[in-house]
């Protein structure tokens, strides 16, 4: 911290001599830059989203060098150590409702994330270099977020997708734990990375307790370079995207309308006011978005409601300051956005932003065309099926209008395409010839849905299985099911986490949908120098969604016997190699006996009695009544060299052991 | 009288055995509803048609049948068996094609054992006659051992469990023994066959090597050779009694000492080259554009070898490397495997004069400690059983091994149930019934070896009084 300060100020000194460099008003390409934005929406279930978005930016090492002032060095560093072309790393807890929060939209297709840490990123390095780069940089990030990113290093827990849209990139890796538990320890570096942390700004309104309460809060770190690659020098250098994405219940203050929407404000969902803007920030923006549905819904009540003129003396809601402006057209059908500036404010005069209801408004938000869902089938614990489920949420034609002109599909005979990534860990045996799918009911052969299909089976302790599949489904279905069978693995008790009975989690998979764009048709085009946020929602996304999580129970075996299961093997094999033994070596004792009482005097019934006991006795003591034979005397020669024998071996066991633990 | 009461034989035989084919067939109409191709104590990584028409799925998607952990069987056997594993979304399954496969390669292999049983039978008479001790063979004519053994086989519970349950135990059962047959009837080009696909297929019956050498140089089993020489110098007038009965026996059988046939063995090992030159050529053909030869060795003897898969079967060994620490892995499979060679020798030495008794106890032995047994292998051992049933009609503890396989095979699915389906009970305990079985594995080995030892001694003792 202290070094930090030194630093600053020594860069300070030194730039002294030099034109001072504008913080504000800069232009991206040639300076580094530090925006800060806030995007509130009001949800249809009574809840409220909200939206951090900081975005840091260097320009290009050959330009500018490699000293920064905003810019975090360790993330700067990353980036020349990996070799990193592109990264998304997110942290989320809790699961995103596509049926509520909507899954159309640019936000949710870019910050909805799946429970846990998911991870992917791409590499400027030879396609052999790939594997060894992921895993130093997993223990890099692991040490930068204090997660466990670490357990990504092992080849079991990454894949490398290929057709899925969002990944359509060379030298990618993906991978994810669906089990990390995010807390403040991984808020609070990944704070530590812009320029003001939570001292200034819009992070400091981040109240950790009112955060975490919340029904889903995703942390998220994006990072494209253009340092390495063909295009080197072309571009910004490096961008750098942090999100947190919250979603909040306000305390609700019962009334007695229980359909009216809650009030509420920044300092009722987060306990603060926004004190100002972060110094270094370029731009300081807050947005109250609307959604399509609820402007829709306003538009039948009147148009002037939602424009910035009849904002003041609206029957429906009320704001608690006023906007500095409104980006998105009303009559466009699209969301609309209350900018609010806040350099505007200071710490003795801090933005609340906050709307009151006064009129109960329903409204619904902008569904994607088919909702995924993911469950197990099956019980017990020794196989079952994994089925992911399409229903369309667009009923009769399968589609709206609307939203899909843009798409270049026709009304009858389309289809649609959807792309599913699933990786699932090696235990999961999954037998991918079992693949079924089911359309409305009916058995469908394969090939006939199928568009493109890459299948990388699991290999035991070594590679996870990886199915990534297009399907081209018939628009006008209503819910399609996929169901592949596999069998449980069994593993070894050393690589059972320590609460084996809870189950292991198969990872999120990805269900995409290529032919849909999610964007904010804003007509504004000149979004990039104003606000940063909006201009990342005008960007075309794929739309897509993440499944659950899937919690497979496994067997267990004992774990406190590893001795007894020894020792009670090695038994039994004892028992075989020497019983067997004995049987094949009794021969010789016997035959022995035999040809003596052949050559013997004709037996009588005393000596017969005797050869019976002394056969039984021997069976139990071998040694104790040896019928007199010449063997003792001939044997004392030999007992010398054996004797001799004996003692050598032992001496030369000795020099060995003794050499063997010198060289330990 | 011995013709008449076979004549009266063969009819119920042919009966009997169609029964247990129709038995068969009626059970594999019920295949979805009993499932048994699931079960682990029939399909185990192996033999699994599951996993083989994963394998086939794979190859057909042009990826390698071995990529993943699936597939670890033949490339051969993909290629026949394969297509047959294709479900169709209509029309008729697959599935009763291919039960039909295993069905056949039942009946061929209790037909070959059946003409293992009358070859070795009448060697043993020959063997009785010559020492001159036919009052024996009054007992022994009742039971002709090879119908016998052959109905043991086909009505075996565990073989049609194998065979209806779909997995690839009744062809490698098969090929074992096709490579019996064909030594006990000095067809080497046959025995070779056998010995080479057994081997593909499974790699323990390599250890056959030794007693199908003993059989095509000495012939089926005859009591020791040194009893010849007793006899012959105690009574050579039984000599000439059978010699005259002896025409359609090879030589060696009646002469005193037995004389090394290097011939046979020669062709043997040639043919033997041929047919293994041949199935390589074929694997490699068929994974020619993928991994190839050394992939195929590596994800199938390999995994046999290495213990990789941990999921529960009949045998102890998955249970041990679930929960041997890692650092003493390698140490026991070392010694599990070395248990196996171990008694090769020892065996080979004091059995040398019945090779047809030392590949069954061989048989008995490799999937008594076997990585991942199934009821398959079992159901191999006991059909051969019945083939010496003249010579173990003495056996110890037979009604404690009879009453433990029943009562063990119906235990261990309780126990595999209460297990894995129904959470109330541990691995410990379906543990326990594998460590039960196993032993009764070895006292079965034990006890016939040490029947059959003594059986040679009666003859001894009878032969030189």
């Amino acid at each position: 911290m202290d070094l930090r300060c030194l630093c600053l100020l020594s860069l300070l000194l030194l730039s002294l001599g030099f034109p001072p460099i504008s913080a504000l008003g800069s232009v991206a390409g040639t300076d580094e830059d530090f925006t800060e934005e806030l995007l509130l929406k009001p949800l249809p279930d009574r809840k409220v989203l909200s939206h951090f978005h900081f975005e840091t930016s260097a320009p290009h090492t050959s330009v500018y060098g490699r000293h920064h002032r905003i810019f975090p060095k360790a993330v700067y560093q990353l980036v020349h150590k990996f070799r990193i072309r592109e990264i998304e790393l997110s942290f989320t807890q809790g699961r995103w409702n596509y049926e509520r929060w909507g899954g159309f939209d640019s936000l949710s297709s870019q910050n909805a994330k799946p429970p846990g840490v998911e991870l992917w990123a791409s590499f400027d390095v030879p396609p052999d270099e790939v594997d060894l780069t992921w895993r130093n940089l997993t223990h890099a990030l692991s040490g930068l977020f204090c997660a466990s990113i670490n357990f990504l290093e092992s080849s079991t827990a990454y894949s490398a997708p290929q057709l899925v849209p969002r990944f359509n990139l060379s030298g990618i890796r993906y991978g994810s734990l669906p089990r990390e538990a995010v807390c403040t320890e991984n808020l609070t570096p990944w704070l530590k990375l812009l320029p003001c942390r939570d001292k200034a700004g819009l992070a400091a309104i981040l109240d950790r307790p009112s955060i975490y309460k919340g029904f889903y809060h995703s942390q998220r770190l994006h990072l494209v370079s253009s340092e390495f690659g063909p295009n080197e020098g072309v571009g910004a250098g490096i961008i750098l995207v942090q999100t947190l994405t919250t979603v909040i219940q306000p305390d609700f203050q019962s009334t007695d309308e229980i359909s009216l929407q809650p009030s509420w404000s920044i300092s009722s969902i987060f306990g603060r006011k926004i004190p100002g803007q972060c110094v270094l920030a370029r731009l300081s923006n807050v947005f109250l978005e609307l959604e399509k549905g609820l402007v829709v819904e306003l538009e039948k009540l009147g148009l002037e409601h939602v424009n910035m003129k009849g904002l003041s003396k609206n029957p429906i809601f009320e704001l608690s300051g006023t906007p500095d402006r409104l980006v998105g057209e009303v009559s466009q059908k699209s969301s609309v956005f209350y900018e609010f500036n806040v350099n505007k404010y200071a710490v003795d005069d801090p933005l609340d932003l906050g709307i009151t209801w006064k009129l109960p408004m329903v409204w619904s938000c902008l569904l994607a065309p088919f909702h995924a869902t993911r469950f197990l089938m099956g019980s017990g614990n020794e196989r079952g099926s994994i089925a992911i489920s399409l229903r369309s949420l667009h009923s009769d034609l399968g589609l709206p209008s609307s939203e899909f002109e843009s798409s270049p599909l026709a009304k009858h005979g389309c289809t649609v395409r959807v792309v599913i990534f699933q990786v699932v860990p090696w235990y999961v045996k999954v037998y991918y010839h079992t693949l079924k799918i089911f359309i409305d009911g009916k058995t469908y052969v394969l090939s006939d849905v199928i568009e493109k299909m890459h299948v990388s089976p699991s290999e035991d302790k070594l590679s996870p299985g990886m199915m990534e599949i297009i399907f081209r489904l018939p628009c006008d279905m209503r819910s399609a099911t996929i169901i592949v069978d596999f069998d449980k693995g069994f593993l070894h008790i050393d690589e059972y986490p320590p609460d084996a009975n809870q189950g292991f989690d198969i990872p999120s998979a990805i269900v995409s949908f290529p032919d849909f764009h999610a964007s904010a048709y804003l007509t504004d085009k000149s979004l990039s120098n104003e606000s940063l946020l909006l201009f990342r929602f005008q960007e075309k996304n794929h739309v897509q969604s993440y499944t659950e999580v899937l919690l497979v129970p496994l067997t267990t075996p004992d774990f406190s016997m590893p001795y007894n299961v020894i020792t009670f093997t090695c038994t039994v094999l004892a028992l075989y190699f020497g019983s067997l033994l004995n049987v094949l070596r009794r021969r010789v004792g016997e035959e022995e006996r035999f040809l003596k009482s052949e050559a013997a005097l004709k037996p009588g019934l005393l000596p017969k009695l005797l050869t019976k006991l002394s056969a039984k006795l021997r069976r139990k003591s071998p040694e104790s009544p040896q019928p007199p034979s010449p063997s003792p005397p001939s044997s004392s020669s030999f007992v010398s060299l054996r004797l001799l024998l004996k003692v050598i071996l032992v001496a030369v066991l000795a020099i060995v052991w003794h050499y063997y633990l010198n060289d330990n | 009288m011995a013709d008449g009461e076979e004549k009266k034989g063969r009819p119920r035989f042919w009966t009997l055995a169609a029964a247990a084919v129709l038995v068969r067939v009626a059970l594999v109409f019920f295949q979805e509803e009993l499932n048994l191709g699931s079960r682990p104590e029939v399909a185990t990584p192996l033999t699994s048609l599951r996993r083989l028409a994963e394998g086939y799925w794979l190859k057909q998607s042009s990826i390698s049948p071995y990529a993943g952990s699936m597939y670890h069987g033949s490339p051969l056997l993909l290629a026949v068996i394969g297509p047959l594993t294709v479900k169709r979304v209509e029309g008729p399954s697959n599935h009763i094609l291919c039960s039909l496969v295993f069905i056949i390669a039942d009946i061929i292999s209790a037909l070959l054992i059946r003409a293992t049983g009358q070859n070795l039978q009448l060697a043993y008479r020959h063997g009785l006659g010559s020492l001159n001790l036919q009052r024996l063979q009054e007992t022994s004519r009742s039971i002709s051992a090879g119908d016998l053994a052959a109905l043991i086989y086909l009505w075996n519970p565990m073989t049609i469990v194998a065979c209806v349950g779909l997995s690839t135990s009744p062809i490698e059962n098969m090929m074992v023994v096709l490579c019996v047959y064909g030594a006990c009837s000095k067809l080497a080009p046959l025995a070779a066959f056998g010995w080479v696909l057994a081997v593909h297929l499974s790699l323990y019956p390599i250890m056959l090597i030794i007693p199908i050498i003993l059989l095509l140089g000495y012939g089926p089993d005859a009591p020791p050779a040194k009893l010849f020489i007793i006899s012959t110098n105690s009574g050579s007038r039984s000599l000439s009694d059978t010699h005259d009965k002896s025409n359609s026996l090879p030589n060696q059988m009646t002469f005193p000492m037995r004389i090394f046939s290097w011939r046979l063995v020669g062709s043997f090992i040639i043919w033997a080259s041929i047919w293994s030159l041949h199935v390589l050529i074929l694997s490699s053909i068929y994974l020619n554009q993928f991994g190839g030869l050394s992939e195929m060795f590596k994800k199938t003897y390999g995994f046999i070898l290495t213990v990789e898969d941990l999921s529960p079967n009949i045998g102890v060994l998955w249970y041990f490397f679930a929960e041997v620490f890692d650092f003493f892995r390698v140490f026991f499979l070392l010694v599990f495997h070395m248990n196996i060679l171990f008694m090769i020798l020892p065996l080979a030495i004091r059995l040398y004069h019945r090779p047809c008794f030392l590949a069954f106890v061989y048989i008995a032995i490799s999937s008594l400690l076997k990585s991942y047994p199934s009821v398959g292998d079992s159901a191999l051992y006991l059909g051969l059983l019945g083939l010496f049933i003249n010579e173990l009609a003495e056996m110890h503890f037979s009604f404690l091994l009879f009453g433990g396989y029943i009562g063990l095979s119906f235990l261990s699915p309780v126990m595999h149930n209460l297990w894995i389906w129904r959470g109330t009970g541990n691995a410990n305990f379906y543990f326990a019934t594998a460590i039960a079985y196993a032993s009764l594995q070895i006292l079965l080995v034990v006890e016939s070896v040490s029947a059959m030892l003594n059986h040679d001694r009666m003859l001894r003792k009878l032969s030189s009084t």
